[in-house]
């Protein structure tokens, strides 16, 4: 009933100069197999954001309880909130959305057999890890990691009495430039995959939005990693050669340095030039994936398929000028915060679409309570509550009294911590049966979706109020401030419980990954019926060139769910049109010569 | 890197349902629309090489953009460019002379690559191989220039990147930074260009009949010209 293209007639022939690696080294270590680089990318980035994990419990231990359990001193304290902030952002988030997910996501949803460059794409891998290796290795050089904050701010970041200064802030910046060559390598070729290496009937408007969020969110990778490139690479300047581009004349415990004439602004904006992308980056892909698990398990089409296109290039587009709501209190001129704040503000509207649609799918749907829905719904709800509180630090006049206290801590962890985060185990308790063939088992995972989402609004929403009476963040101690009351020390002490039972959770879940690699129910080729061609692969786990001998060919739209007249509630991409199921793109039937 | 070859010969991507052509801004949405590529028969190699130049073109801006801030903002003087780069060359001095020759030799590489590209499609390997290796040879010229340059401003001028005898201190820190981050670029090129001149000249893309990597090594190229345009613009004109 699949139809399928005949090989070698076109630019599917990955064959005549690609022969299959059969030695272990070659595929499994040396891989170029996009899945196994996937792979690959994934375990190290859940690696090292457990080391990320860790150290969060390490500071909320000492915020929540700095007498009985407060085991780090003040240098190890601003050690841990930048390498916490620095590994969940990049090393993390950004590594697993694009390389883990998106690595084995793209081929298979476009349908294609690889990436375009498949060496590259190793490259890319062994790159990345290289970076996270530098990184791992500042733990263990003379002064420690470098405890300037995850933003890195000039002038402190390099002065002496910041932690680290001595190596840490070099291991730091080398890591992060090698980070972007890696990110680099892999970006190009999910982009050229994308655009140039689709199946034939996989057109740009019936990808799935998976693969428009990934996609969209590389091309702002590719954009706004430079800037990040280029501040990494003249604050190194700055620390080792002793050059003035960020550093003004400055004395330092009482020494003039040799600094004169640099600007620390210049820096900010550098750096927010890239970090505010940045957020989009990490939140394009959960869009993207959390639109598809909606669909998929509430047996519905995507309400409004073609707007949230739409708003995922608008939100892109967007993103590269809004960078300097983040220097609100910089010093900047303060002109430009009546620009930024209106930007900022419109980027609530192709937002606020993605939400409307996502609800509006889920009405009347026949909504399953997987695991994946469940991290959907969740995910909804925590960005929305994150969102809202971007409404209030967006504005000028209402983010100078609440920057740098624990309401801007809430804000982000929500909106792209806690709601992304909650899309990768989404999608991971997804498409975990792609990879392995199994399931994950439905008992552990309930239980690691409710301690999770309960516990992360537990720890999370507490933080508005603290904001709101004025605690500041980043301080190591609070005992002996006047002004911040004794409920906020029970809240705080409320909140690392409540942190350290989450971060628990996860061990369930790492275990319930063991677990079913092994002993999990099998779960067939496509377990939930779904309609994308990763689902519609000949075998599963899909093998060398995932399409067997002939390509599929896509006749559809990726959400043809209860289609009238259909003989299941579903139709693959690539099933054949019928009198009763015709093409369709967009979410419209199609009839032969009017495609739009 | 070598299945994207195939991509030449094969026909154009068609639409499964035949759709007549659309003009105008609807067809250009179309088209970029349509099944299997974005870009009709641009294979994945000058993809992937356009949209690596994309994003260079955001670093070069960033360190560009970083030299124009640093510039307005320090508080000391800025050293006079003409008077830097100039030479004393049999009693006259010549501001700027260097640079203009440096300039002169890359802008005549783009000539040759340019030739090289299109002796290329025609298959002519000796003339591509020896316009390819007249390229990566101009480009050495003038990464051999730019050390002498180097070598006269850190030597006989006295010039660090934290501090120079002109005047502001970032003149130095930014000069070193741009021109280095380009000189690198052009030596990259230069490997680039020769490896793909000698795999020419031994016949590695006969087989096939297809030339496009000697287009897409000349895309790179032209990019690295084109930057320089803008820091020999921003950095000895201004």
């Amino acid at each position: 009933m699949v139809q399928t293209a005949v090989i070698g007639d076109e630019r599917a022939g990955v064959e005549p100069e690609h022969h299959e690696p059969k030695s272990f080294l070659t595929k499994y270590i040396w891989s170029q197999d996009h899945k196994v680089i996937a792979i690959q990318y994934t375990v190290t980035a859940i690696t090292v954001g457990l080391i990320a994990l860790v150290m969060s419990w390490m500071m909320r231990m000492q915020i929540g309880f700095p007498y009985s359990l407060g085991f780090i001193d003040q240098d190890r304290y601003y050690q841990f909130v930048t390498m916490h902030g620095m590994i969940m952002v990049i090393y993390l988030l950004t590594a697993l959305f694009l390389g883990g997910f998106g690595n084995y996501l793209i081929p298979l949803m476009v349908g294609a057999r690889d990436m375009v460059f498949p060496y590259v794409n190793m490259l890319s891998y062994w790159t990345y890890l290289l970076s996270v290796l530098v990184l791992v290795a500042s733990f263990f050089v003379p002064g420690g990691p470098t405890g300037a904050g995850w933003t890195l701010y000039p002038p402190q970041a390099i002065l002496p009495g910041t932690p680290g200064r001595e190596w840490g802030i070099i291991m730091m910046l080398v890591s992060l430039v090698i980070f972007v060559a890696a990110f680099t390598m892999g970006g190009l070729n999910y982009v050229t995959t994308v655009l140039q290496a689709r199946t034939r009937g996989m057109t740009m408007m019936r990808l799935p939005l998976t693969v428009w969020g990934i996609f969209v969110s590389t091309i702002l990778g590719l954009l706004a990693f430079p800037a990040l490139f280029v501040s990494g690479v003249m604050l190194l300047l700055d620390r080792v050669l002793l050059t003035s581009f960020f550093m003004p004349s400055i004395v330092s415990m009482g020494e003039p340095l040799g600094y004169r004439g640099g600007s620390p602004l210049l820096f900010q904006h550098l750096f927010w030039f890239f970090g505010h992308p940045e957020v989009y980056i990490v939140a394009l892909p959960a869009f993207g994936i959390v639109s598809d698990l909606i669909s998929t398990h509430a047996r519905k089409n995507i309400f409004g398929y073609r707007m949230m296109v739409w708003a995922i290039l608008a939100i892109g587009v967007l993103s590269f000028v809004v960078w300097a709501h983040h220097m609100y209190v910089s010093g900047m001129n303060p002109y430009f915060g009546f620009f930024f704040a209106t930007t900022t503000l419109i980027i609530a509207v192709p937002t606020a679409i993605k939400v409307y649609n996502w609800v509006l799918t889920l009405w009347r749907g026949n909504i399953h309570l997987t695991v994946p829905m469940l991290f959907s719904l969740a995910f909804i709800i925590t960005f929305v509550a994150g969102g809202m509180s971007g409404l209030f630090l967006g504005n000028v006049v209402v983010d100078v009294p609440l920057s740098d206290t624990y309401f801007v801590v809430a804000h982000f962890h929500m909106v792209m911590g806690v709601a992304p985060i909650l899309v990768v185990f989404g999608g991971i308790y997804h498409w975990y049966p792609k990879v392995t063939g199994r399931l994950l088992s439905d008992a552990m995972g309930k239980f690691h979706f409710w301690v999770t989402f309960l516990g992360t609004f537990a720890i999370f929403f507490p933080m508005h109020y603290l904001g709101f009476v004025g605690m500041p963040r980043r301080y190591y101690d609070f005992s002996g401030i006047n002004f911040i009351p004794d409920s906020a020390h029970t809240l705080n002490a409320f909140i690392t419980i409540a942190a350290l039972v989450v971060g628990a959770a996860q061990g369930v879940f790492l275990f319930n990954l063991v677990w079913s690699a092994f002993r999990g129910r099998l779960a067939g080729g496509n377990p939930w019926r779904a309609t994308t061609l990763e689902w519609q692969t000949p075998e599963t786990p899909p093998g060398y060139g995932n399409w067997g001998p002939r390509l599929p060919i896509v006749h559809r739209w990726a959400y043809d769910f209860s289609v009238p007249g259909a003989d299941e509630d579903f139709l693959p991409q690539n099933h054949p049109p019928s009198r009763e199921t015709a093409e369709t793109a967009h979410g419209r039937p199609i009839a032969k010569g009017t495609m739009a | 890197m070598a299945h994207q070859d195939t991509m030449n010969e094969t026909p154009a991507a068609t639409t499964l349902t035949g759709a007549p052509p659309t003009d105008g801004w609807y067809g250009m949405v179309e088209d970029w629309a349509s099944d299997r590529q974005a870009f009709r028969n641009v294979p994945w190699g000058k993809a992937m090489m356009w949209l690596f130049l994309l994003s260079d073109t955001f670093i070069f801006g960033c360190f560009l953009t970083s030299y124009m801030t640093v510039r307005m903002s320090t508080t000391v003087p800025w050293p006079n460019p003409s008077e830097v780069f100039a030479l004393t060359i049999g009693g006259a001095h010549i501001p700027l002379i260097l640079i203009a020759i440096m300039t002169f030799i890359l802008i005549s590489s783009s000539g040759t690559m340019a030739m090289a590209v299109n002796f290329a499609y025609r298959r002519d390997r000796a003339r591509t191989t020896a316009l390819m290796l007249a390229t990566a040879a101009l480009g050495a010229t003038f990464v051999g220039m730019q050390a002498f340059e180097w070598t006269k401003l850190i030597v006989d001028e006295g010039v660090r990147p934290w501090a120079n005898p002109f005047g502001a201190a970032q003149f130095g820190s930014t000069f070193f930074m741009i021109t280095g981050f380009h000189g690198f670029h052009v030596t990259v090129g230069v490997i680039y260009l020769s490896v793909v001149a000698l795999k020419v000249l031994r016949g590695d893309y006969e087989r096939r009949g297809n030339y496009q990597i000697v287009e897409i090594a000349g895309l790179y190229w032209h990019f690295v010209d084109l930057v320089w345009v803008f820091i020999f613009a921003f950095f000895y004109l201004w």
